[in-house]
């Protein structure tokens, strides 16, 4: 008897699982396999061994998954979804499973079975998956197996951005560089997984019942099963992981294949697959080179721009030390007095920069001749600090400097740096020999370094070999320059339509370079950039990289072989510049005995409760990082310099102590989010008046974003408006008569703008709320429209509101006292700035105007970044408390919202004032920030001002912030 | 506001004006409303991977994608080499709202002042915004223009259908072009093309005509933000791609649009008591525009065989059952109401395609998809996101598992 046998092929983006099963639907053979990105070779491959164990059978057959669309368009093989196929094979196997979560290779999916079946995947931007977890593995040096036994001795687990992996990254490696656990970090991985599939996917449905996981990484890694087994309090009975777990999806697409007619051999699919002819829509670009010439014109001109060398075991004298410790590299310097390198060093850190550095150390105190003598020390980059503390290095010097530093030594008449390191990308265009404005990446673009290494080890090389790849493909492909979750999906798309690994690597190097000109330079022509261009970092070192960014820009520019050791060698020259003759550098000896232990710990000293991470080098030497202030620090110095933020946080959220009334008629919950940070005073002194009780929601935090995140629908929509999802739940647990939050298309007129409109989210926030969170009802959630500018209008719909309480008198006198009330608190704002002004000049400090929105003041949405500025010295005060004093410049877009209006003011008004800088707070998602940010800098730079952007999210990544402060304070002159 | 280079009377004769390609049936019909009055007027079809570079080279890349595709696709026809860039001008449209949408055309200026300063931007609204502008839409083009949105409309609609069942291949696509011509001619000639009774019935016989297979397709409504939901190049051909997959495509009129946006200015009155002579003038206008609507309903239903367009007083009521009339911003209200209204006719599958990122869709699509499909739990709605650096495989595969949820 012939068996009726059934094939399912499930190719996903980085594995191949092949299925066989019988007539009784038992799985008879199962294989899984990476495929290196060589899918049809892959395929192949595993259907060659097939057909050696059955040579003869036929058999239905099925493709699904991810990777396997084109494949099976182009080969005519039928093609099954591959969450249906789960959803099939999970109908076979377990019955009775109530939701299903899947983690694939770059996709997650979830399904609800009962309760009306829905089936569920991660949207275009979304981490958490198979490749996330690959990628942090990579970024702490190991592989995903080692992650997962570091994440089993974890004592403690960090709050990390679970959205996309790139925000991610930007929370771990400050968490790395300050020396926390690794095994704390790796086990925060997967929580962050696990986070990112229950709000992302589940949207507001709860996972209950009888869960399946199914998947790769939910099979191999018993980490990241604990945490969800954990999160979702699963017991053993309802929390199954099948062994075959990781060929589910393609037994499901074998169950699938067993519904079809047509029988093959193996020889039969094999030939559909050879004949298959790929769709060819994919764009492509010139090649790099168009010839061997070509090439070889281009490495000897590159060749020029070299230092001296000198023999450490020989030369006599001062030498200096300069030491970048980078994101993921660590790169050390060590320079004679006229300049010539004696050592240098560069390496990943594996996440432990201070015990790379410490080594490095030590081999040059091994190496060097005993007549050297190391006359000072500089260290730079996100390492810095802890470095600087740990191994006493002399000075400590923000990147900027360093590199700028360096590129003119190479070139003194630079006008532009762009510098592409691991993480980041960071550009300077230089004025008078000086920095003149700073460009750095976003947490959204980083398409850096570490990104195309990513790559070449997903596709089975290392890097310089990939690279090298690219320099002479012949048809570079077209990746975009979006971020790295949709390069992902780029490249798996070129790969389906058949590019080779080369156009791959090639067209990877020209998105690199896009990206850095298109989004964080933003450069309209190569001229803007100047003559003069130096690129550096270890990005650079990549001769297709370099390649693409002189063809993109059209003309040559300035390569050091020392690219990658720019900003160390930057720190060695700046060192020798401020010799005094004696480095206080960790001697031979110290160094010999330097060890050190670190714990975490939290901070108390305020609401914020930073995570510290305590690292103890012995003789009480301690070094303390993840402080958002001083107080943390162990330095409890006071910080006295005038801070409008906290000022005005504090008047908006102590409010609710005045003028409550003694017999309330009801209690009100006003939420402190968004709008509300304005018009606080006016809500409160209005329902108060007509005798309410009112009660505001706590203060933002994690834990509130938290408490509110299953039911937010929208996971791109901006953090701002996330954490009302939070203060909602929290008002409901108060136990409110009401809530009331107003919808306003309108903010109040200014009188300053075309138009003045509330953003959409302002405006219409609570209609979103009300649809989704079911908690909320006609009776407790009061959502009425209306306009401030007309008062009668107020008056109409607050009676209408209140119906039922039999106030209808006392409105119109109420309404009146809370616009009293509004205009004297922001009279109160304007006087505090005013006062702050005066007294930051009376002190000679600089001022920054921190420009944002009201609700920037909320302390969960700035991290505290006011708190760091006042820690460099400087005063700050908001955009609102000054937009007054300037009127609206000549702008060249609409100028339609009110909020925004105050930035275009404010930053007018900064013009005309020397001692001023503008800084602007961006929230990520903030879509009117594109329009409004260009404008403002504009603005800035027709005087001769810089701009400073800082972008925020839910991720509290104050290293990045620093910089571009530091950076800023260094541009102005000043010692950072 | 700054200045910028201007459209002048003159440049009627000479200049040709490109416009973008959103909406390519109705704004070939536009075309030639603009004719007779000496304006020449040019559709863009230029759709290659260089019109999202340019985009991405003019544009602040968190703008949204809307912008970045039409200022993409103006930069990369006058780079073509194509048209004299001293005889060119540029035509955009502006709402005005609370929406990034109001921005475009500045950004546009920003980026055309850059290359081609000799170009003028040409806005074209009803809003009263830029009143120097030689671009003028008088009373009798206005008229002229609503009849080509309804004729539009209703080509659209009989296209889509007989499109996705036809028995020989481009016999829609010729009946299409058949009657761009006549209605074109009309309105070229400037005769004739307000006997619409006679002229939807001629349209609605002659695609009753084709010769369809008869069998039973799944329905997929598309809604979403306007310019991503009508062009092609935005939604990588979304239709075309539902049509392949054995679908049937259903796009809510533009009309609904319009009438949308004519309601803005009395619901907002209503809300926020600001009646004045302007909310009347609306209201008369709303009033014209229904009753033309109601009219080709009618015609449709008495027909038969054509789905008819939704009433726009019952996409009102539906929008009053999950989101206030006050929501005004993008798309708005109409959105969640048109979801409600195709699953209630029966096309319970949904994509609601929108750029990444779109501000009022975080409220009016996602915010919204919970509450309809707890009234309508067959309702199969999914959100698909369009983006310069989103690839299609993602997005098909995302409407590959909304079809196998339909099928089921």
């Amino acid at each position: 008897m012939v068996n009726k046998l059934s094939l399912g092929i499930d190719v996903g983006s980085t594995t191949v699982k092949t299925v066989i099963t019988d007539e009784e639907s038992r799985i008879i053979y199962s294989k899984y396999q990476r495929h290196f990105s060589k899918v049809k070779e892959t395929v192949t491959e595993q259907l060659a061994i097939i057909r050696g164990e059955y040579p003869n059978d036929k058999f239905t057959v099925c493709i699904t998954g991810s990777a396997g669309l084109g494949l099976a368009n182009s080969a005519e093989i039928p093609f099954v979804q591959e969450v249906h196929a789960a959803f099939l094979a999970v109908k076979e196997k377990t019955p009775d499973a109530d939701a299903v979560i899947e983690l694939g290779g770059e996709d997650a999916k979830i399904i609800f079975l009962t309760g009306g079946v829905e089936q569920r995947m991660n949207g275009s931007c979304a981490g958490g998956t198979g490749a996330f977890i690959d990628q942090m593995a990579t970024l702490l040096g190991i592989t995903a197996d080692q992650l997962d036994a570091l994440s089993l001795k974890a004592k403690k687990v960090y709050p990390i951005a679970s959205r996309c992996g790139v925000f991610a990254k930007s929370d771990i490696q400050p968490l790395l560089n300050q020396g926390a656990m690794r095994e704390d970090i790796a086990a925060s991985i997967f929580q962050a997984v696990v986070d990112q599939t229950v709000s992302g996917l589940a949207q507001g449905r709860t996972i209950e019942g009888k869960v399946l996981f199914l998947g790769g990484p939910l099979h191999f890694l018993s980490g990241l099963k604990n945490a969800f087994v954990k999160t979702l309090d699963l017991d053993e009975d309802h929390a199954v992981f099948p062994d075959d777990g990781p060929v589910f999806v393609a037994f499901g697409c074998s169950l699938y294949a067993a519904q079809n007619d047509d029988r093959f051999t193996i020889d039969e699919i094999l030939l559909k697959l050879k004949n298959a002819v790929s769709t060819d829509n994919i764009v492509t670009g010139e090649p790099l080179f168009a010839s061997q010439g070509e090439y070889d014109e281009f490495i000897e001109r590159h060749k020029k721009h070299d230092l001296g060398y000198a023999d450490i075991r020989t030369y006599k004298g001062g030498a200096y030390l300069g030491i970048d410790a980078g994101s993921t590299t660590t790169k050390l310097v060590l320079i004679t007095e006229d300049g010539k390198i004696l050592y240098h060093h560069y390496s990943s850190n594996q996440g432990q920069p201070l015990d790379k550095i410490a080594a490095q150390i030590r081999v040059i105190y091994d190496s060097m001749n005993p007549d050297i003598k190391i006359m000072g020390a500089a260290v730079t980059g996100y390492g810095e600090d802890l470095i600087r503390s740990g191994l006493s290095i002399d000075h400590g010097i923000v990147e900027t400097v360093a590199h700028f530093k360096a590129a003119a030594h190479f070139c003194p008449e630079v006008d532009f740096i762009i510098d592409i390191g691991g993480q980041d990308i960071k550009c300077f265009k230089i004025k008078n020999h000086s920095i003149d404005s700073i460009m750095l990446n976003e947490a959204c673009s980083s398409g850096c370094g570490s990104f195309i290494q990513t790559f070449a080890m997903a596709m089975g090389y290392d890097i310089a070999e990939f690279a090298q790849l690219g320099l002479f493909a012949k048809h570079p492909v077209d990746l975009g320059s979006r971020c790295t979750v949709f390069m992902n999906s780029s490249v798996k798309q070129a790969q389906k339509d058949g590019a080779t690994v080369e156009d791959i690597s090639a067209g990877l190097s020209s998105s690199i370079i896009k990206n850095a000109i298109y989004k964080v330079i933003r450069a309209n022509s190569p001229d803007e950039l100047g003559k003069n261009i130096v690129v550096q970092g270890g990005t650079f070192l990549n001769d297709a990289v370099l390649r693409s960014f002189e063809k993109e820009m059209g003309r040559d520019v300035i390569r050091p072989a020392i690219s990658g050791l720019m900003g160390a060698f930057g720190c060695a020259l700046y060192a020798k510049e401020h010799s005094k003759g004696e480095s206080s550098l960790i001697s031979r000896e110290a160094l010999a005995e330097f060890s050190y232990t670190s714990k975490s710990a939290q901070c108390g000293g305020c609401t914020a409760n930073c995570q510290l991470n305590i690292i103890n080098f012995g003789k009480g030497r301690n070094f303390i990082s993840g402080n958002r202030c001083e107080k943390g620090s162990g330095k409890a110095k006071k910080n006295n310099i005038p801070n409008l933020y906290e000022y005005k946080y504090k008047s908006i959220a102590m409010m609710k102590q005045n003028n409550q009334p003694t017999r309330p008629i009801g209690k009100v919950g006003l939420p402190l989010a968004l709008n509300f940070y304005e018009l606080m005073p006016f809500w409160h002194t209005l329902f108060t008046e007509l005798g309410f009780e009112t009660v505001f929601s706590s203060e933002s935090s994690r834990d509130m974003y938290y408490l509110g995140q299953h039911t937010i629908p929208s996971d791109t929509v901006c953090y701002p408006a996330k954490l009302i999802h939070g203060h909602i739940e929290d008002l409901l647990d108060k136990g409110v008569d009401f809530i009331f939050y107003p919808c306003m298309s309108y903010n109040i007129d200014e009188g300053e703008s075309d138009n003045h409109y509330n953003c959409p989210i302002v405006a219409y926030y609570p209609e979103l709320l009300a649809a989704n969170n079911p908690r909320l009802n006609a009776k407790n959630f009061l959502y009425p429209y209306m306009d401030l500018n007309v008062r009668k209008n107020v008056v109409r719909v607050i009676k209408d509101c209140l119906k039922n309480y039999n106030i209808k008198g006392k409105i119109p006198a109420a309404v009146e006292k809370a616009y009293l009330a509004l205009a004297v608190h922001q009279t109160d704002i304007a006087n505090k700035a005013a006062e702050i002004i005066r007294t930051a000049r009376a002190e000679n400090r600089s001022i920054i105007v921190l420009a944002g929105r009201p609700y920037h003041i909320d302390p969960e949405i700035n991290h505290g970044i006011h708190k760091l500025i006042t820690s460099l010295g400087m005063a700050v005060v908001t955009e609102d408390s000054i937009a007054h004093l300037a009127r609206t410049p000549e702008l060249e877009v609409l100028n339609q919202w009110t909020y925004h209006s105050r930035l275009y003011r404010a930053a007018a008004y900064v013009t005309t004032q020397p001692d001023m800088q503008l800084i602007q707070l961006v929230s990520f998602g903030c879509g009117i920030d594109a329009v409004t940010s260009d404008e403002v800098r504009r603005i800035l730079e027709n005087s001769g001002k810089l701009y400073t952007q800082l972008k925020i999210d839910e991720i509290n990544n104050l290293g990045a912030a620093r910089i571009r402060l530091r950076s800023l304070i260094a541009a102005m002159g000043k010692d950072a | 506001m700054a200045e910028y280079k201007k459209f002048t009377e003159d440049m009627i004769k000479t200049h040709t004006i490109l416009i973008p390609n959103m909406l390519p049936i109705h704004f070939k019909l536009i075309i030639e409303i603009m004719k007779p009055m000496g304006y020449k007027m040019e559709l863009l079809e230029n759709d290659s991977r260089s019109v999202v570079d340019e985009g991405l080279k003019n544009v602040h890349n968190d703008a949204c994608y809307p912008a970045l595709l039409v200022i993409g696709q103006f930069m990369d026809a006058l780079k073509s080499g194509k048209y004299d860039v001293d005889k060119t001008a540029l035509l955009i449209t502006q709402t005005g709202g609370g929406c990034r949408a109001s921005n475009y055309i500045h950004l546009l200026r920003k980026a055309v002042e850059r290359n081609f300063p000799q170009v003028p931007v040409v806005s074209l609204n009803f809003s009263g915004l830029e009143k120097d502008s030689a671009f003028k839409i008088t009373p009798s083009i206005f008229i002229k223009l609503l009849y080509a949105v309804l004729y539009g409309d209703l080509l659209m609609t009989c296209y889509n259908k007989c499109r996705a069942y036809e028995e020989n291949k481009g016999e829609s696509a010729k009946m299409l072009e058949k009657w761009q011509n006549i209605i074109g001619n009309m309105f070229r000639i400037g005769k004739h093309y307000t006997a619409t009774k006679k002229i939807y019935r001629e349209i609605l016989d002659d695609f009753g005509s084709i010769q369809l297979t008869g069998e039973k397709k799944i329905k997929v409504g598309i809604v979403g933000e306007i310019y991503v939901k009508y062009s092609p190049l935005a939604n990588n051909h979304l239709e075309d791609f539902l049509l392949s997959e054995g679908c049937e495509p259903v796009v809510p009129s533009l009309l609904e649009f319009i009438m949308y946006t004519v309601t803005d200015t009395f619901n907002n009155a209503r809300l926020y008591d600001t009646r004045n002579i302007k909310t009347r003038i609306y209201e008369l206008v709303y009033k014209l525009l229904y009753s033309k609507q109601k009219e080709l309903i009618k015609i449709m239903k008495e027909h038969g065989k054509f789905e008819p367009l939704h009433d726009f007083e019952h996409l009102r009521s539906l929008a009053d059952k999950y989101i206030s009339q006050g929501v005004v911003m993008g798309e708005g209200w109409l959105i969640p109401a048109e979801m409600a209204a195709l699953a209630q006719s029966g096309v319970e599958n949904i994509i609601c395609a929108q750029p990444f990122g779109c501000l009022p869709n975080h409220i009016v699509a996602k915010g919204m998809s919970r509450a309809i499909k707890e009234d309508n739990p067959n309702a199969n709605i999914v959100a698909i996101d369009y983006d310069p650096g989103a690839t299609r495989v993602n997005q098909e595969n995302r409407i590959k598992l909304m079809l196998i949820n339909a099928k089921r």
